[in-house]
């Protein structure tokens, strides 16, 4: 026997599926159909089980004695020669009649008290769940024993029970969903309008609790088969001769030497009735649920199928200053996601030089923080570069074996992140955490390492180092934490640092201050750095050179005074439509008529034309490739003269 | 975290009086009484009416409930009434059988799973879909058959070891060994499997987190980081789900002491039920309710050291 937790829906059901009606969209998926199939099949067998079944199941006949099927005994015969079959089909109805009268009792408690707390909310409702909690850790098995020491095997008595006590779980389900129904907009405007509760209930909040309710109910039919049969096995419900499946495994235990295939039919039955009723539970939580989560079926793949390499555009003068430190050619990086494999980048290109600033700029979805991750192997298990070069030093990234990568991280190449608030793990101390970083560098004391995390946390500007490092992430600011990162970052004096839009998440006032911070360190160490951005003002803040990003390619490189004083493509040119001169600084961009289109759905020829105000048909004819335009610029657009045209 | 253990304490005590008082509770309604239930329909009246006298049924509910609270506090559970025995004594010594079965299958449910489910998650494939067969069957298939079905391949046609018995740790500890083997791994598969999806499920997330990339970026070696990073956030799913698990044993020990024949708490209930013995199933219900209190609070215990914010607070 098995007490299975009531897992708690991750989102609600959806309120089209709702009205659409669950069981048709139930039916049609494969798994529901035949998990509801097998129930109905089951349910008509055993009520039919008078015609059905070719023998009386009481009926002994001693010279048929555990016999395996045959053409007369379909499943064979037990120790007293009686018909296997004909027992199952019979003692399928106490068994589901014992679901039956569970599920009844639990729904009656569940439902209404659940909606009544959803909705109503207040000091019921935290009575009710302290009640709840109680319950749910009363041990079953007692009450149950307890239910059928008074109630001489009574399964149904003990299955009510059952049902009873295991409301308090359906309980909170439906309550939760009540809640979030409740604060939705309609529902307010159903409360303006003067309807009463009662109509809100019925009308409102009980059709979109009603996936919830039907996943528990199934579930919880999985679990009180099981009960119903550990209870017949344990000989507490009808008295022999009586067909019960658990009394069936029972009367098999004593011949089991003898006859090993009697466990067979019933508990196969079993099994196969409890996988029914769970697997359709899933599917009902799968079609109701609003967000279908399918990333489970996402697998890493191989980088495979390398393309041949554009040929490479050298940037007229690009060799003319400081060394190259990064060079990114021809990226390709490619997701498998349900729909098939995506191709997120496409031939991304850029350099970043010693010391300087590249700033990757581009709406949501360009493709500019795939980019950071897939330089430093870290993108997410379903994604992998499928082509093209990432050069640090001069050294290949996309076929470094994983110590060579590791050797790079921190020390070479170090990164911050968005959210710095989860960029620090929860369990453990700042100082524990950036003591590892610091060690993990350079082999030294403990000591040695809290007095060079000091020295970090001092070289960020953090006030009273010595108590941040007793801190735990929870207990910090975003604007500290993204200090604390910056720390941890710079614990290995790495060359260049990759920042993925370090301010985005911070208030105004401690993004500038960030900043500042990263000028000044840059500006004492050296360093390079790669920010990924979408905010102009950052961009006019801290970098030297720019790349903006469309729909997984590099559509403009340049250096940004360039960039600001003339872009040389209409996309960077509609991104700036609103941009710094006019707009307060470091607000987002502001959205370009449209969305970026997604992988999969990316326009032929140039990716942009679809919003772009200069389009025509030649646009559409090939892939554009990025042109040069001028010292130490490029464009993906065949179009440009019109844009200094229409300036 | 004090606070946190002292409110689970305060909660418990409601608990055990809950459980306790349903059973009471639910003789009022059933048609005649313990009396008539013991002496059978065909008795004579006045027996009947003398042991009626003589098990106190005369009494209101309310004030039989109070004496066997009263009792249960100076330890004294009473007598079942069926072999005069005294109830606490009888609970004594089959606790020790019942103990034997579940502490070894909570430890290998928690040993076992986490190691299957921490592989699984960090190597994937085959390991992974093994976890997912056996786990649905281990959700499909009842404890009970298990066990019968290792009695079937392992006992009875290996022979390999006794298919029912129990022998006391005190008397032979390699025979107590093999006398709980067998019940320990059907007790524990189901726990096994459960405690291994939540693993892998856990893992497997905190593996995407963003604090495990920024650590690995920055020079964060793997060992580290799958042993105290990921380890150590994935742990409080996974304690939740040993909980559940080790709750749930309580129950599965109930038929798999049926099944192997060991003279522990869940058979001596099972013959109690068929007996009819209130004072005999209140005792094992009291044994089991603390039994689930302090599953809990062991829990709780562990939510408090795993989690930074709840020992701060």
């Amino acid at each position: 026997m098995t007490t299975t937790a009531p897992e708690t829906p991750t989102a609600l059901p959806a309120a089209a599926d709702a009205h659409r009606g669950i069981l048709r969209s139930v039916l049609r998926t494969p798994r529901g159909s035949i998990a509801g199939g097998f129930l109905l099949l089951l349910i008509l067998a055993t009520l039919l089980a008078p015609v059905l079944a070719p023998a009386d199941p009481l009926r002994q006949n001693l010279h048929h004695v555990l016999e395996t099927p045959s053409s007369r005994y379909w499943l064979g015969t037990d120790s007293l020669g009686r018909d296997l079959l004909s027992r199952l089909l019979y003692g399928g109805r106490p068994a589901l009649a014992g679901v039956l009268e569970g599920v009844l009792a639990q729904l009656v408690v569940a439902v209404p008290l659940g909606v009544a707390t959803g909705y109503l909310g207040g000091r019921f409702d935290r009575f009710v769940m302290r009640v709840c909690d109680i319950v749910m850790s009363v041990p079953t098995i007692v009450i149950l024993l307890g239910v059928l020491t008074i109630f001489d095997r009574s399964i149904a008595a003990a299955m009510i029970t059952l049902g009873v006590l295991s409301a308090a779980g359906t309980l909170r389900v439906v309550r939760g969903a009540a809640m979030t129904v409740r604060q939705e907009l309609y529902v307010s405007a159903a409360e303006l309008l003067g309807l009463g509760r009662v109509q809100i209930i019925f009308r409102h909040i009980l059709p979109r609790c009603r996936g919830v309710i039907i996943v528990q109910t199934s579930l919880f039919a999985a679990v009180a088969i099981g009960i119903q049969t550990g209870l017949t096995f344990l000989g507490l419900g009808p008295p022999p001769p009586s067909p019960t499946w658990g009394g069936m495994i029972n009367e098999s235990a004593v011949t089991l030497s003898r006859a090993p295939w009697l466990l067979v039919p019933a508990g196969g039955l079993i099994a196969l009735t409890v996988l029914a009723f769970g697997i359709l539970g899933d599917v009902v939580r799968d079609v109701t649920a609003q967000s279908h989560t399918s990333s489970g079926g996402l697998r890493a793949r191989p980088a495979s199928g390398r393309r041949a390499p554009e040929a490479p555009v050298e940037v007229p003068g690009s060799e003319a200053e400081a060394p190259v430190l990064l060079r990114v050619r021809d990226l390709d990086v490619s997701f498998l996601t349900p729909h098939g494999e995506r191709e997120v980048l496409t031939k991304v290109g850029f350099d970043v030089r010693a010391g300087r600033t590249l700033g990757l700029v581009g709406e949501s979805g360009s493709g500019k923080s795939v980019t950071a991750r897939a330089v430093l192997g870290l993108l997410e298990a379903n994604g992998a570069v499928t082509g093209g070069s990432v050069r640090f030093r001069g050294r290949e990234l996309t076929r470094a074996s994983r110590k060579e990568l590791a050797a790079i991280r921190g020390t070479g190449i170090a990164l911050i992140s968005q959210e710095p608030m989860v960029a620090l793990d929860p369990s453990f101390r700042i100082g524990a955490q950036l003591g590892e970083v610091v060690r993990a560098h350079t082999r030294m004391s403990r000591g040695a390492a809290r007095r060079r995390v000091l020295e970090l946390l001092e070289m960020v500007e953090l006030p009273d180092p010595e108590e941040i490092v007793t801190r735990y992430p929870f207990q910090i600011s975003g604007g500290m934490a993204q200090r604390v990162a910056i720390a941890a970052a710079l614990a290995g004096s790495p060359e260049l640092l990759i920042a993925d839009e370090p301010t985005t998440a911070l208030d105004v006032t401690v993004q500038a201050d960030i900043l500042a911070l990263l000028r000044r360190i840059q500006a004492d160490t050296g360093m390079a750095v790669l920010i990924v951005t979408h905010d102009w003002g950052v961009v006019a803040d801290i970098c030297s050179d720019v790349a903006v990003m469309y729909a997984g390619q590099v559509v403009e490189s340049a250096p940004v005074e360039d960039v600001f004083a003339r872009p040389s493509h209409p996309y960077t040119a509609a991104l700036m439509a609103a941009g710094p001169e006019h707009a307060p600084r470091r607000t987002p961009i502001k959205a370009v008529e449209g969305t970026v289109p997604p992988p999969g759905d990316r326009p032929a020829g140039c990716r942009f034309r679809t919003r772009c105000p200069l389009a025509e048909a030649d646009c559409a004819e090939q892939e554009i490739p990025l042109l040069p335009v001028g010292e130490h610029r490029t464009s993906r657009c065949i179009h440009t003269a019109h844009l200094e045209a229409r300036r | 975290m004090l606070r946190l253990i002292g409110n689970r304490i305060a909660t418990s005590i409601p608990l055990l009086l809950i459980v306790t008082l349903i059973v009471f509770v639910l003789q009022a309604f059933v048609p005649g009484d313990a009396a008539r239930t013991i002496l059978g329909e065909n008795a004579n009246p006045q027996t009947v009416a003398a042991l009626r006298e003589q098990l106190g049924l005369n009494e209101p509910l309310v004030s039989r409930y109070g004496d066997w609270l009263a009792g249960a506090l100076h330890g004294d559970l009473g007598t079942s009434i069926i072999s005069g025995v005294d109830v606490m004594s009888s609970l004594d010594t089959r606790l020790g059988v019942t103990l034997s079965l579940l502490v070894p299958s909570m430890l290998l449910s928690a040993v076992a799973g986490i190691a299957l489910g921490f592989a699984s998650a960090v190597r994937g494939g085959f390991l992974g879909r093994v976890i997912d067969v056996v786990s649905l069957l281990g959700f499909a298939l009842p404890s009970f058959w298990i066990a019968l079905l290792l009695v079937a391949a392992l006992a009875e046609r290996a022979n390999l070891l006794p298919a029912t018995g129990y022998t006391p740790f005190a008397e032979s500890p390699g025979d107590w060994l093999r006398s709980i083997v067998l019940p320990v791994i059907a007790l524990s598969l189901h726990g096994i499997t459960a405690v291994a999806k939540q693993t892998r499920d856990s893992v497997a997330e905190v593996l995407e987190a963003d604090y495990v990339r920024f650590l690995r970026a920055n020079g964060v070696g793997t060992t580290s980081l799958l042993l105290r990073h990921v380890l150590r956030n994935a742990a409080i799913p996974v304690v939740t789900s040993l909980g559940l698990v080790s709750i749930g044993m309580l129950s599965g020990a109930v038929f798999i002491e049926n099944v192997f024949v060991l003279p522990g708490l869940g058979t001596l209930a099972t013959q109690a039920t068929l007996d009819h013995d209130v004072p005999v199933i209140l005792g094992v219900g009291v044994v089991l309710t603390l039994a689930v209190i302090v599953v809990n609070l062991l829990i709780d215990i562990a939510y408090g050291l795993l989690n930074p914010k709840v020992r701060a607070a």
